[in-house]
């Protein structure tokens, strides 16, 4: 058992810093101190400086211009990142869409989608649940009928992440109904400009567009558009469920958003003192600080056992509820810390009007954030449908 | 990073796992801790035999130069079989001070005894107002002549019955609260002065209260330096921690294993326990628990291992893990159980004893979460 970084951990994780603080755009990097939301242009910069370094599709195999890093490699590029406050990378594309295209498609398939990918030229967007279909995902009734050389597709997607942003959508569509709800899916990729397609935002209660309804009405998608076999779709599904778990806890970002709360605690005045003097708040935070811990060394020996050759499988399920559980315990922590401050509303105008803001600095994010936050235990399978994969899995059960 | 047990740590595994599985039968660990030993000599024998209980002793000592790992991995297969042979009291605690502070005559009387589990040995370290405050001490030694005059009174005293030494935690100078002047002698309870009120715990350990009147004990049975025992003594107690936490894994891993099993096997409503989702989801959350517990304590096993900077911050940070999940994983074994589970017949009853036991032992989860802030 050796738990510390080697010699070449160490001067990756040098290297890694040093490109940081080299090429990360000051004004991006401004934004994102300071809780303005950046933009499309902004994270497609940044996603693109990263790419140009090839360190952007890093979990692809070497072929497809991926690093051929070591897990611990990836795991320290990962924290370097979060250490740095970066724009979060969107997984559509890079952790979604290519490892399905390079896994299940055809080389004609790689060949036209996997460049737009990884150079961020093309956005992509997750067409999974339906207005009918959240936790219970192959309950899915978008329909795509074949005719001739095309699908034709209609049903609605919703809860689309970035839809507005995307230029093409990957969908889970049934192209044939049958007893076994599991059959029958197949797994469509979408150009968003094609006629038929309309995105409605959905507004979330912390005032963000982030998630859509994507409606689709007599959609014509060319049959060279599917993915693997036109009915093994729910293969794939679960194929990227388990695929790019790791780091799903989030939990570097998280270390650095505990650093900085117990920095505000010095910094917030409480009475003659500071917020740092109320031992009940610094119980919690503590506590909080433990569970993380625990949190990071379950990931790290996942990550250890997969560098052996093990596959992230139910392991993936507890990291994600942890490390959920954690997001919201920190983000209600911020709330808690601002008391009265934690209310005012900040438009986005707000945020950088000269006027400046309403209470301290970092304030105008934070109630936005818990609101948000509550999306991290209901997405990516719920927690309650996590815990039905590690009883299955885990218990045997 | 590599979080795998070497080759011989595997063994050393394997080994205590083939022992507790086919000869520590819960049912002759009830009889023996209802005699008046309270264990097994031959079990004791056999942990000496098999090298057990000189791991963590340097070479020179006779031991095999075990490290923090090679005591976790003791601990966390002697937990999952309820072992009450009393192996932190003597090879960790007694041990540990003997070998960090005895003198060459002092390690050579003691330690070969301590490894071939001749002698019983534990150490006299709480007091009923110091809880778990290693300072705190009341218990006075002054220096008379050749002798030191011991006065005080010891409480819950681990192994207590059976040691031939007990090792006191005394104050040589200094207030009720200091770290300086805290001293240690190597008593034998036979001496005049000594008394000691013997009991069973809860969970079927032995301890003494331990009474001491004007006690005279020769100056040959200081243990280190006068009044510097305290960052020793922090020390061991800070190992014993990794070890009694290493108990505690080992033991709700075998309690989430025991429950999972009776609830596919109970039937009620015409179904298994385990098919009701409402149960599911509570033993995902125990095995979870474990599962976190697990980590923290390969992570402070690697801290003590390596001398990290901040070891005792991580000593703290688990035991506080320890507290919160031993409470949540036994409670919950027992409720699965249903009534099953509070029936003395039936093992998880004893195993969530002994884990309601390790919460408080070393410090609570109050008292290492102030430590952890502190430090």
């Amino acid at each position: 058992m050796n738990l510390s970084f080697s010699e070449e951990d160490l001067k990756f994780q040098d290297e890694v810093r040093s490109f940081i603080a080299e090429n990360y755009p000051a004004d991006i990097k401004n934004k994102m101190d300071n809780g303005i939301p950046v933009s499309k242009d902004d994270i497609q910069t940044w996603q693109r400086i990263l790419s140009k370094k090839g360190w952007f599709a890093v979990n692809w195999p070497e072929e497809y211009g991926g690093t051929g890093w070591s897990i611990t490699q990836k795991h320290i590029f990962q924290n370097e990142l979060a250490n740095a406050n970066t724009p979060t990378l969107v997984p559509f594309g890079v952790s979604m869409c290519g490892p399905v295209v390079y896994t299940f498609g055809t080389q004609e398939q790689k060949d036209r989608f996997l460049p737009g990918i990884i150079n961020n030229d093309v956005w992509w967007c997750q067409g999974y649940s339906e207005p009918g279909s959240g936790s219970d995902l192959a309950s899915l009734k978008t329909k795509a009928v074949k005719d001739g050389d095309h699908y034709i597709v209609n049903g609605t997607k919703t809860w689309t992440t970035m839809a507005q942003h995307a230029d093409w959508i990957f969908c889970l569509v049934r192209t044939e109904t049958t007893d076994v709800k599991q059959q029958g899916i197949s797994f469509l990729l979408i150009d968003m400009k094609t006629p038929g397609v309309e995105v409605k935002p959905i507004i979330t209660i912390d005032g963000s567009h982030e998630v859509n309804m994507v409606y689709l009405d007599n959609v014509k998608v060319p049959v060279e558009n599917l993915i693997g076999e036109e009915g093994a779709g729910w293969n794939i599904a679960k194929f990227l469920l388990a695929h790019e778990r790791t780091g799903i806890g989030g939990i570097p970002a998280l270390k650095r958003e505990i650093r900085r709360l117990r920095e505000i605690t010095s910094e917030l005045p409480l009475g003659e003192g500071f917020l740092k003097d109320d031992e009940l708040f610094m119980d919690k935070l503590n506590k909080l600080e433990i569970d993380l811990l625990a949190a990071e060394y379950s990931e790290l020996r996942t990550l250890a056992a997969m560098s052996k050759g093990g596959h992230p499988g139910p392991e993936s399920s507890i990291l994600k509820i942890k490390g959920t559980d954690l997001q919201q315990g920190l983000s209600d922590l911020f709330v808690e810390a601002l008391g009265y401050y934690a209310h005012p509303f900040m438009s986005e105008e707000d945020l950088i009007s000269n006027e400046g803001r309403i209470g301290p600095d970092f304030a105008a994010n934070v109630m936005p954030h818990y609101l948000n936050y509550r999306k991290v235990s209901i997405y990516g399978g719920s927690n309650e449908i996590q815990r039905n994969v590690i009883a299955k899995a885990v218990l045997g059960i | 990073m590599d979080f795998s047990l070497s080759e011989e740590q595997q063994l050393l595994k394997d080994s205590i796992t083939t022992f507790v599985d086919k000869d520590y039968l819960f049912d002759v660990r009830q009889k023996n801790i209802k005699s008046d030993l309270g264990y097994s000599s031959d079990f004791w024998k056999t942990f000496a035999d098999l090298g057990w209980l000189g791991m963590p002793f340097s070479e020179a000592d006779g031991g095999y130069n075990g490290g923090p790992i090679d005591l976790m991995v003791i601990m966390e297969s002697l937990g999952r079989g309820l072992v009450v042979e009393p192996y932190i009291p003597n090879v960790v605690l007694a041990g540990g001070l003997v070998s960090r502070l005895g003198s060459d005559e002092q390690k050579t009387e003691l330690l070969p005894k301590i490894i071939s589990g001749e002698i019983q040995m534990s150490v006299a370290f709480s007091e009923p107002q110091s809880r778990f405050d290693l300072n705190d001490v009341i218990t006075s030694a002054k220096k008379d002549g050749e002798n030191y005059i011991i006065d005080g009174y010891k409480a819950v005293v681990m192994n207590g019955p059976s040691s031939n030494n007990i090792i006191i935690v005394a104050r040589t100078s200094g207030n009720q609260l200091d770290k300086e002047g805290l001293s240690l002698f190597i008593v034998d309870p036979s001496l005049n002065g000594v008394s000691s009120r013997n009991y069973s715990n809860v969970d079927g350990s032995k301890a003494s209260e331990i009474t001491l009147e004007n006690v005279s004990t020769p100056a040959s049975s200081l243990l280190g330096n006068e009044g510097e025992a305290f960052s020793a003594l922090e020390e061991v107690i800070d190992l014993a921690t990794l070890a009694i936490s290493a108990e505690a894994v080992g033991i709700m891993e075998k309690m989430n294993e025991i429950t999972l099993e009776y609830t596919k096997t109970r039937e009620q409503f015409g179904e298994t326990l385990s098919s009701f989702q409402a149960l599911q989801h509570r033993m995902v959350d125990t095995f979870m628990a474990y599962e976190q517990t697990k980590s923290l304590l390969l992570m402070c096993a690697a801290k003590l291992t390596d001398k990290s900077d901040d070891a005792k911050k991580a000593v703290s940070a688990l035991k506080y893990q320890v507290g919160i999940a031993a409470k949540h994983v036994g409670e919950e074994s027992i409720q699965l159980h249903g009534g099953m589970g509070v029936t003395d017949e039936t093992n998880i009853g004893h195993y969530f004893k002994r884990l309601t036991t390790i919460r408080a032992i070393f410090g609570n989860t109050d008292y290492h979460l102030k430590r952890y802030s502190a430090l």
